[in-house]
């Protein structure tokens, strides 16, 4: 007994417990809340109307003049109340459904979502000396070596939730629904994966936390302008990169099913989809585990081609302004980390207003152009992507 | 006349793959999104009426279907003879007639039969109009008000009282129960 307690590294389990906290219950959750905000505020703007903007912070009430308001726009304390509306409406479970599934499949949406966050590095590290603690902590829940793998083989199984919903509710409409998504997950699931992969070749590393340092010191595998970027390999290599990134989001766009590729659910069709029969908190459920999902996706774009959390120019304005914003392992300064983080979520809110404005812009695709664009197009062009890699590292090999 | 035979038009490679086409619908929704955040952000609407604030109430058209409502005349004579036509042709039957017998020495005692209670239920009123133009007595009309709101159901239902506070007089109407002249 002694033994196994000894065994166990109790800072370690500490700041994992603290990180998970942070991250889950104070960043990716008020970030889905408020991605739902932007989405319906975005889209609103887009149609030329003004969106949710009465729900406001009640300063009034505290004697001030007006609410907080972001560019003298309202309505901030939206996602709460709709968070209390969904809590607050009625549970219904039709007769008809097969109960176990009928519950299980909100939570297999949303657990294998919030689950891939735990390799996600959000940030450097952060320095807390000044706080009496001895090295600096990764800012990342579990610095594992197979980062994409361990993404891709978990968001995965969020198909099941997709499946069983569609199942369970003993309906055409989530019967149907439910059977699009299966088919067009899979499918874009195949170039997902493929399109990474000439990423990884370049990084020759699959732990995403050093593949930000990588691009850190080094250049964004998009915008290689400092460091090892200026090479004549990582400029002609742009060549697959831009078509590997072309692939990986538009992929990325049929994964986490939002449109043009939302067959799953697509109102005019399918009422709501697979998840037509589902009321209050379980219908929420979906929906959170839908962006959650579109999140990390984001999440894994921006570590893979935008960076991760390296500050543009990192290096350059480091050494312009004389203070540290780039990256040094053991040696970065507490502000930097906390920039770094900024940084990561920022350009994932970036990522969520460019998901949303494509949205608000294209019709849905029929379902015939769906699977052959996935099969007969982006299979065979991240396959080729991939020997093309292969070929130009081989005549104009890295340093 | 000679047919004339409309060319389909030869799309280039990335109208092909609607690659143009992408990017012009991202600049139109830009240009949208941009151009109404601008509006908003002096918190004036062009289109949007911000409706507490602003009320529509002075464009409202004559036809305007709102709350059904009883009217008297300028005799100051209930112009219902509950019939109750209204009653049967409420598609959503929202209306509850009892009628009432008019005593002998009331001047209008030739039109013997008003209603003893009249009432609408204004949460399943669908605002039809039925019962306004199956009325032979022009007795019921639907007004302008359309804010109908209250915290019970009982609250929701107007009763004569109420139908006679909303509908007011009104005038002009035929008379068809005046004495000849
Ligand atoms: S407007 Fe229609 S629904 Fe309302 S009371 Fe008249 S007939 Fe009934
Ligand atoms: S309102 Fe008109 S239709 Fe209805 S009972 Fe009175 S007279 Fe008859």
């Amino acid at each position: 007994m002694q033994s196994i307690l000894a065994s166990f590294d109790l800072p370690l389990l500490i700041a994992s417990l603290i990180k998970i906290v942070f991250l889950v219950f104070l960043v990716i959750l008020p970030m889905v809340a408020y991605s739902v905000y932007a989405e319906r505020r975005v889209s609103a703007i887009i149609q030329d109307r003004v969106g949710p903007n009465r729900t406001g912070i009640p300063l009034t009430l505290l004697g001030f003049k007006k609410d907080i308001q972001i560019f003298g726009i309202g309505g901030l304390l939206q996602p709460m109340a709709d968070g209390l509306k969904f809590i607050l409406k009625e549970d219904f479970t039709p007769r008809s459904v097969n109960t176990f599934y009928y519950w299980l499949a909100p939570c297999l949406t949303m657990v294998p979502a919030l689950m891939t966050a735990a390799v996600m590095p959000f940030g450097s590290e952060l320095d807390l000396s000044w706080a009496g603690l001895g090295a600096p902590f990764k800012m990342v829940i579990a610095d594992l070596n197979v980062g994409p793998l361990y993404m891709f083989a978990i968001s995965s199984l969020g198909v099941y939730g997709i499946v069983l919903a569609g199942w369970a509710s003993n309906s055409k409409y989530p019967f149907l629904g439910g059977v699009r998504a299966s088919a067009q997950m899979i499918s874009y699931e195949i170039s997902l994966g493929l399109s990474i992969i000439p990423a990884i070749m370049i990084f020759g590393e699959l732990n995403l936390g050093k593949m930000s340092a990588y691009q850190d010191a080094n250049g964004w595998l998009l915008l290689p302008f400092w460091g090892e970027g200026l090479s004549l390999s990582r400029w002609v290599l742009l060549i697959p990169i831009v078509i590997s990134f072309v692939v990986f989001s538009i992929s990325l766009f049929a994964e986490t099913n939002r449109t043009p590729f939302d067959l799953p659910e697509c109102e005019t069709e399918l009422v709501a989809g697979y998840h037509t029969e589902y009321s209050s908190m379980k219908f929420a459920l979906f929906f959170l585990g839908e962006y959650a999902a579109m999140i990390i996706g984001s999440g894994l774009a921006v570590t893979l081609f935008f960076g991760g959390w390296s500050i543009p120019f990192g290096p350059l304005l480091s050494e312009w302004t004389g203070l540290q914003f780039h990256y040094e392992a053991g040696n970065t300064p507490f502000y930097t980390g906390l920039l770094h983080i900024g940084t990561f979520f920022a350009k994932i809110v970036g990522c969520i207003i460019f998901f949303v404005w494509v949205r608000w812009t294209l019709p849905r695709f029929r379902f015939d152009q769906l699977m052959k664009l996935g099969w007969l197009v982006f299979f065979e062009v991240a396959l080729l992507n991939v020997f093309l890699t292969a070929l130009l590292l081989w005549l104009v090999p890295l340093k | 006349m000679p047919t004339i035979v409309v060319q389909r038009p030869k799309l280039a490679w990335h109208e092909k793959i609607f690659l143009s086409g992408f990017l012009n619908g991202m600049r139109i929704t830009l240009g949208h999104a941009i151009r109404t955040f601008k509006t908003l952000r002096g918190s004036k609407t062009v289109v949007t009426m911000q409706y507490p604030e602003q009320k529509w109430d002075e464009s409202l058209p004559e036809h305007y279907r709102g709350a059904p409502t009883l009217v008297t005349d300028e005799h100051g004579r209930e112009r219902c003879v509950s019939c109750q036509l209204c009653e049967f042709i409420c598609p959503p039957k929202a209306i509850k007639i009892i009628p009432g017998e008019i005593p002998s020495d009331d001047p209008w005692a030739k039109v013997e039969k008003r209603p003893r209670e009249f009432e609408i239920d204004m949460i399943r009123c669908i605002y039809c109009g039925m019962c306004e133009e199956v009325c032979p007595e022009q007795a019921i009309f639907l007004r302008k008000d359309y804010a109908i709101t209250g915290t019970s159901r009982a609250e929701m239902v107007h009763d004569k009282e109420k139908l006679y506070e909303i509908g007011g007089v009104r005038t002009g109407l035929v008379n068809k129960w005046n004495d000849l002249k």
